[in-house]
């Protein structure tokens, strides 16, 4: 069991190794095909999840604010609506409620795409055309995911911040939207913006490369996609909740 | 005094020697060994084997898409496989067609046809497509071009398999099992197109081009390919020419040279 995580933990790095290799080296090579490629996925792990995101929005709004009105309310304490809101949303559920929609909704059909085109041999038939599988299948996922991540984080915090308000509203709490305003400002600082730049990109890449790695980096045989499918969300989903505790400890310590 | 170096046509074309070919999905396995083997640019070979004998494999090890386990294989006097930058335009002489086409399924025949220019020469759609065009024309696949390849049939799919193989305009092309699976019609006109290939095709500018096929059986190669070889029992046993064929006795020869074989 251990033995198996080191090692998937060791093949997982060596296939980050490369692909920040290939990234670098041919940073410049064949934009022509790689450019809109890196926009198709850009808009598959971003633009056209953004209804489901809206929905999500609303719901994280309501799911924070309605609990905590009602506890806030109670210890008279509702001048820290703001404070909680950047707390809760801004600095955790927004990016980790992000990344695994996506892991959800890309990184499973990552993983089978790329299963699919291993097992039935298009992998192979890049290398024969002397095209890298790295760079023309992993890159523009590691890049678009990343930006995807990014995106649709900053408009699920900003959907959630803003139907965070409108249930405030409607449960009667005595906000002004100025007061409101005011208090997320307050409580957020500029280390908030760049963390959670840092953070989202790190999700979307690390999403990227797990369901890549499991869809690439073995031979896979068609009826073994479905088990290298669940692997590659657990494993991504682990990696983002630890990620994710690596930042809060960071938070901590500033 | 060191001897002197062989002049440049004298570059075998593929060389192997002593090598041992792995499955490729599951490289513990070995398919072939021992196989010492030159291909002169111009020649027209045909390795024939039944099937399971590992012909798919050794192409793919010939293509330079697996290492083999043992042993030298050079292409043009550079090792092989390539994957270094740098040697790129040597492994680019090389084109390989896959039994099946192996197509990019979420591409059209077009674009699946344009997609090595397009990578190699950094051009975008527009700019490739006229090159597409030409060879899906010169290949008679214009009315599947814009098809993708789940909704075009296997022929078909085989030979725009081809035609992504030529669009970098090879020197060199192995053809796994181009027969196999396919109509009368569409074995006749494999057996003309390659022949012009060897010869020279305006396709390619009419450069003849060095070609390595393989299949399940010899008659239907008489008076196309001019080197003959056979894969079985792990050994490659370069026979000759038609001649040498044909009057072969042995019985592992003779199974290959019967009507009922010729089904592909």
């Amino acid at each position: 069991m251990l033995l198996r995580f080191l090692l998937t933990l060791q093949g997982l790095g060596a296939f980050a190794l490369i692909t920040l290799g290939v990234m670098i080296t041919r940073f410049r090579a064949a934009r022509a095909v790689i450019r809109p490629l890196v926009f198709a996925e850009i808009s598959r792990a971003g633009l056209r999840l953004l209804p489901l995101f809206l929905f999500m929005a609303v719901a994280l709004g309501l799911v924070v604010i309605g609990q905590t009105v009602s506890w806030l309310t109670r210890v008279g304490a509702i001048n820290f609506l703001g404070t909680v809101m950047v707390v809760v949303v801004v600095r955790e559920l927004g990016p980790l409620v992000t990344a695994l929609l996506v892991v959800a909704r890309v990184g499973t059909a990552n993983v089978i795409e790329l299963g699919t085109a291993r097992a039935t041999g298009e992998v192979e038939a890049l290398e024969a055309l002397g095209i890298d599988p790295v760079h023309y299948l992993v890159v523009p996922r590691v890049l678009g995911m990343a930006l995807g991540v990014y995106a649709l984080t900053v408009y699920l915090i900003l959907g959630a911040l803003a139907s965070g308000y409108l249930w405030a509203f409607v449960q009667d709490v005595p906000l002004l939207p100025g007061d409101y305003l005011r208090q997320l400002a307050g409580a957020l600082s500029g280390l908030d913006f760049v963390l959670l730049a840092v953070k989202t990109f790190a999700f979307g890449a690390i999403i990227a490369l797990v369901t890549c790695y499991h869809g690439l980096a073995q031979p896979l045989r068609l009826e073994e996609i479905s088990r290298a499918t669940v692997a590659a969300v657990a494993q991504s989903v682990v990696a983002c909740v630890l990620l994710d505790a690596l930042f809060i400890i960071l938070y901590l310590a500033t | 005094m060191t001897p002197p170096l062989p002049a440049p046509d004298e570059v075998p074309a593929l060389e192997m020697i002593n090598v041992a070919v792995g499955a490729l999905h599951d490289p513990a396995i070995r398919v072939a060994e021992n196989i010492n083997w030159t291909v002169r640019p111009g020649d027209y070979w045909v390795i024939a084997g039944l099937h399971g004998a590992g012909k798919s494999d050794f192409l793919r090890l010939a293509g330079g898409v697996m290492p083999p386990q043992q042993g030298q294989y050079r292409f043009f006097g550079e090792p092989m496989p390539i994957f270094e930058d740098a040697r790129l335009p040597t492994r680019l002489r090389l084109g390989l067609v896959f039994d099946g086409g192996q197509l990019f399924n979420h591409l059209t025949l077009a674009e699946n046809v344009a997609l090595p220019l397009r990578y190699h020469r950094n051009l975008g759609h527009a700019e490739a497509a006229a090159a597409a065009a030409e060879l899906l024309a010169g290949l008679e696949l214009e009315p599947w071009a814009h098809r993708l390849p789940g909704a075009v049939g296997y022929g078909w799919r085989k030979r725009a398999g081809l035609a992504r193989a030529l669009a970098l305009q090879p020197e060199v092309l192995l053809v796994d099992n181009p027969l196999g699976g396919v109509d009368p019609r569409q074995v006749h006109w494999w057996l003309a197109f390659l022949d012009q290939l060897s010869r020279g095709h305006p396709l390619l500018r009419g450069r003849p081009v060095t070609l390595v096929v393989t299949a399940a059986d010899f008659p239907r190669w008489q008076g196309h390919a001019r080197q003959f070889a056979l894969l079985r029992d792990r050994r490659l046993r370069v026979l000759g020419g038609w001649g040498e064929v044909a009057a072969a006795r042995e019985d592992a020869v003779r199974e290959l040279l019967t009507k009922e074989t010729q089904t592909g």
